[in-house]
């Protein structure tokens, strides 16, 4: 009996015992889940233009952070180093269509993602190679990005934002808006979604795969250095994000594989879901929950909708 | 095994009946309210434009889709719809437009998997190897022996079939399904993309599975010259609807037919 | 020009239903075994331990792994936790009755890894691919998670970790610190050699041919009366009991205890790349693929200080992640089947040498 009010009433009583801690709690899941969210994106651009489900996404956000800051270190001014990190970005673009892309072209879609694995080791080992394996410090000063907090009143307490956060919501906000209007408006964006549709039918009417596929690794690369910046702002840049990054799987599991407004309700769902479930439920079983449980959401999610909130239902035909 | 003759066929017993059946996808409606029957023992065709539902309606027959509407009745037993498991078991076997063999496997292999359902020894002796489970692997050799040997596809049975070209390719996995030993064999377009010596090849194969064994067949086909020499009876869909169903010579002569095919003015 | 199989013919399909039907390989085969064996009598401490027990065992692993995602296609990210169960397992089972021998235990521990396995395959009727790589990272962070926050699972050890104890057999020390590693590495090499038969037994016979089928193409298998559920479900349990004997004799008979760690995604990732280096679906790939990715890090460690070049170990490392992932793109575009499948290619050649076929 003790048992279920701790698990059914208990909880429900803190939250609105403490309205202010709530909306704390909530505000900081909404700003993980935003992450979460951004690396999904990268996921789903891939994957809608090559049908590749690239597992390498959260490496490429560290990669980013990691060739940011250490351009950075070598005393190149941040916004050359912000510049010379795109041309990095758009060079792995190129180099991932050449090695691993074009090769494997009509493979199984099972290959391709296991050839992602390789490249996300590849790219670790690489990473640290030339930048070393020791955490660093997102060089947050330099790129003027916002310090500091906004302290807002509420129900008898107080809310406390950092502005950085704030920031990161609206650079994120604005990046979702340009690339929408991007798949959406241009020529390239069509060719995108043609490519997504059928690769055989795009080839035929005159879509050169590999450039699309460029662009959209390129793509996904500038969202992953967003995503590292923001990301390296809020802790260290290092391979420890690795294992954050899977997140960005289950995210994609609520909001199916090819939705970019699902990536990003997904993300938020998910990194709300995390920290009041960790917050209200985690001491009941010795907490960290938060290291599995979007996945168990995932999985639950998998059983009963296996399409997600937004993706599609597929007829199986013989 | 003596072959049926054709007043046989006309008295003999009904094996497989579906009673107003319909399917439909979305708003698509790809069978609508068709019933028919297959006899025992005989060659059963389903013929029709594209898209006339031919392939949805084998797909209902053995379970893969479940039609909105309809029963099926198969040996006596009524239902509303099958589920793989149990058309496999009650002897439905099935060969598929686009071949579905296993590509990784040999095509002896393909065929020993078409007897899985005969095969009964457990995990225990299958982690052994030895007694049982080697007498039962032995015997169920000979018979796919004796199926490899009726299709003369003896030269590549230890072949990865995906490797093997499409007129073989198609010709084991016939052979996977009459390793089933099937009493009702469904042909999805057995002759698709063959050249005239590889049709005559596989239509004599189908007589012979029909006289041979004994088996009833129901099957698919685009080559009228074929579908009209082979089959007893034939059944024709036209957007999902049945228009026609009878010998090939009733059908031949039926005005609907001829302006499905040669399409009308509707 | 030794390999040939002329004049071997096959009087009854018996005989052309064996593993090994040309007499060299069986030679070949015993003359390897043979070998093994005799290593223990090199003396060498370093082979047996650091090189030999470990690769056998993660060898055992990746044949685990690779009868799930090999044979039957079904890709697994959680071999990591599932070896972890194993391990728990054992603890457990060897510290609440000491009295039974210690083997008995390290295979008994597979069930438990099969019920788990089981239980996070139930997904698996309705998803596939990487559906189900993600649902196995559930099992994979989840299993983690417990071994942490479960003190019961490691008996409230101050050192949150597993600390194997002494356990003898016939009065030979065979686990803890007292164990040889002559010991160690015949009780490895037996198990190995015993599991892999097996495995070979399961996959050449009919449960084999089900999960190929349903690997190859699930509809077609599904109407040629195969269950997919059971035939799934099935995998995923000898496929976990591979992998939970393996963790077992991990932490028991080489690591001599392991924290939660030991079990983290990084060696879900070390036992596929294995399998995939040595060839998806191919029992000979789990070791040639095993050997490698276990030798690689141990060769670029030995090897330029021989050379006289000094190196970092940390750098090693790097170089390390780089090769291997480097390995895995060049495999998967140039030859999928792996190793193994090169090691057939230069059976072939030499089966009709010197003609070029």
């Amino acid at each position: 009996m003790d048992l279920l009010y701790k698990i059914f009433i208990d909880p429900f009583l803190q939250m609105g015992g403490a309205p202010d801690l709530l909306i704390q709690t909530l505000w900081e899941g909404l700003v993980g889940g935003m992450l979460y969210a951004l690396i999904a994106l990268g996921f789903v651009l891939i994957f809608k233009a090559s049908g590749v489900f690239n597992f390498a996404q959260g490496i490429m956000v560290v990669f980013a952070a990691l060739t940011l800051v250490g351009l950075h270190a070598t005393g190149i001014p941040a916004f050359v180093a912000l510049a010379l990190t795109v041309v990095v970005m758009f060079a792995l673009a190129w180099t991932v269509e050449r090695v691993v892309l074009r090769p494997l072209v009509n493979q199984p879609d099972i290959i391709l993602f296991m050839a992602t694995f390789g490249l996300t080791y590849f790219l670790i080992g690489f990473g640290e190679l030339i930048f070393g394996g020791d955490p660093k410090v997102m060089i947050t000063d330099e790129l003027f990005l916002p310090k500091g907090r906004i302290n807002i009143p509420a129900f008898g307490g107080v809310v406390s934002l950092q502005k950085l956060d704030i920031a990161a919501a609206i650079i994120a906000t604005t990046m979702v808006a340009v690339l929408s209007v991007f798949f959406s408006k241009t020529r390239i964006g069509r060719a995108l979604r043609a490519v997504a549709d059928s690769h055989k039918a795009a080839l035929s009417v005159g879509i050169s795969l590999e450039q699309i596929w460029v662009i959209v690794w390129f793509a996904a690369g500038l969202v992953a250095l967003v995503t590292g910046i923001m990301w390296g702002a809020r802790s260290d840049v290092s391979f420890a994000l690795e294992i954050i990054a899977l997140k960005a799987l289950p995210v994609l599991i609520l909001g199916g594989f090819t939705s970019i407004p699902g990536a990003i309700v997904g993300g938020l769902i998910i990194g709300v879901g995390e920290k009041i479930a960790e917050f209200y439920w985690g001491p009941l079983i010795g907490g960290g929950t938060d290291s599995w449980f979007a996945f168990v959401i995932a999985l639950i999610f998998l059983l009963f909708w296996p399409h997600g909130l937004f993706g599609e239902k597929i007829i199986e035909r013989i | 095994m003596r072959a049926p003759s054709q007043s046989d066929i006309a008295a003999g017993e009904v094996l497989l009946s579906v009673e107003n059946v319909s399917l439909s996808f979305g708003g698509v409606r790809a069978i609508r309210d068709v019933s028919f029957d297959i006899r025992k023992g005989e060659i059963r065709a389903i013929i029709g434009p594209n898209g006339a539902g031919k392939t949805s309606m084998l797909n209902v027959i053995n379970g893969f889709y479940t039609p909105q509407q309809g029963k099926i009745t198969f040996k006596g037993a009524t239902r509303n719809k099958m589920r793989p498991y149990d058309a496999a078991r009650g002897g439905i076997a099935r060969t598929f437009q686009n071949v579905a063999l296993f590509r990784g496997m040999t095509a002896l292999d393909n065929i020993m998997a078409g007897r899985t359902l005969r095969m009964h020894r457990g995990l225990f002796w299958q982690m052994l190897r030895f007694g049982p489970a080697m007498q039962e692997e032995v015997e169920h050799r000979r018979r796919a022996e004796e199926i490899i040997d009726f299709l003369h596809i003896e030269h590549i049975r230890k072949v990865q079939v995906g490797r093997l070209p499409y007129g073989l390719q198609k010709r084991v996995e016939l052979a996977r399904a009459l390793a089933m030993e099937p009493e009702l064999l469904l042909l999805d377009e057995p002759m698709a993309g063959m050249n005239l010596e590889e049709k005559e090849d596989m239509s004599r194969f189908i007589l012979d599975v029909n006289q041979h064994y004994g088996t009833t067949i129901a099957l698919i086909e685009h080559d009228m010259g074929v579908v009209m020499d082979l089959s007893d009876r034939v059944v024709v869909l036209d957007y999902g609807q049945k228009i026609a169903d009878g010998t090939p010579d009733e059908v031949k002569s039926n005005q609907a037919v001829i302006d499905a095919y040669l399409g009308v003015a509707h | 020009m030794f390999y040939r199989e002329v004049g071997q013919y096959k009087t009854s399909y018996s005989a052309d239903q064996a593993i090994f039907p040309i007499v060299q390989d069986r030679f070949g085969i015993a003359v390897i075994i043979l070998c093994a064996y005799a290593l223990v009598f090199s003396n060498n401490d370093f082979l047996l331990n650091a090189m030999m027990t470990p690769f056998l065992i993660f060898t055992l692993a990746a044949i685990g792994l690779n009868i799930l995602t090999g044979y039957t296609g079904l890709l697994s990210l959680g071999t990591g936790a599932f070896m972890g169960v194993g391990a728990y397992a054992c603890y457990k089972l060897t510290t609440l009755f000491p009295g039974v021998n210690i083997i008995i235990w390290i295979l008994c521990s597979g069930f438990f890894a099969a019920l788990i396995g089981v239980v996070f395959g139930l997904p698996s009727l309705r998803i596939k691919g990487f559906y189900l790589a993600i649902a196995t990272l559930a099992a994979q962070f989840f299993l983690e998670w417990c071994f942490i926050r479960i003190p019961w699972l490691y008996n409230y050890n101050t050192s949150a970790a597993i600390e194997v104890p002494t356990r003898t057999m016939f009065g030979i020390p065979v686990t803890g610190a007292t164990a040889t590693a002559e010991t160690r590495y015949l009780i490895v090499l037996t198990i190995v050699i015993v599991m892999t038969v097996i495995a070979s037994n399961i996959v050449h016979g009919r449960i084999g041919r089900m999960w190929m089928a349903v690997r190859d193409m699930d509809i077609a298998a599904e109407l040629i009366g195969i269950r997919l559920l059971p035939t799934k479900l099935l995998a995923f349990a000898v496929s976990s009991f591979y992998c939970g004997v393996a963790g077992a004799m991990l932490v028991f008979l080489w690591y001599g205890g392991a924290e939660s760690t030991v079990f983290s995604i990084n060696q879900s990732f070390f036992v596929l790349f294995m399998v995939i280096i040595g060839g998806l679906g191919s029992l000979l790939g789990s070791y040639l693929g095993a050997a490698l990715i276990f030798m690689l890090p141990i060769i670029l460690r030995l090897a330029p200080p021989y050379f006289g070049i000094p190196v970092h170990a940390a750098t090693v490392e790097h170089v390390t992640f780089m090769l291997v992932g480097g390995l895995i793109v060049f495999f998967l575009i140039v030859e999928p089947h792996g190793l193994a499948r090169l090691w057939q290619v230069a059976k072939q050649k030499l089966r009709v040498w010197p003609f070029p076929y």
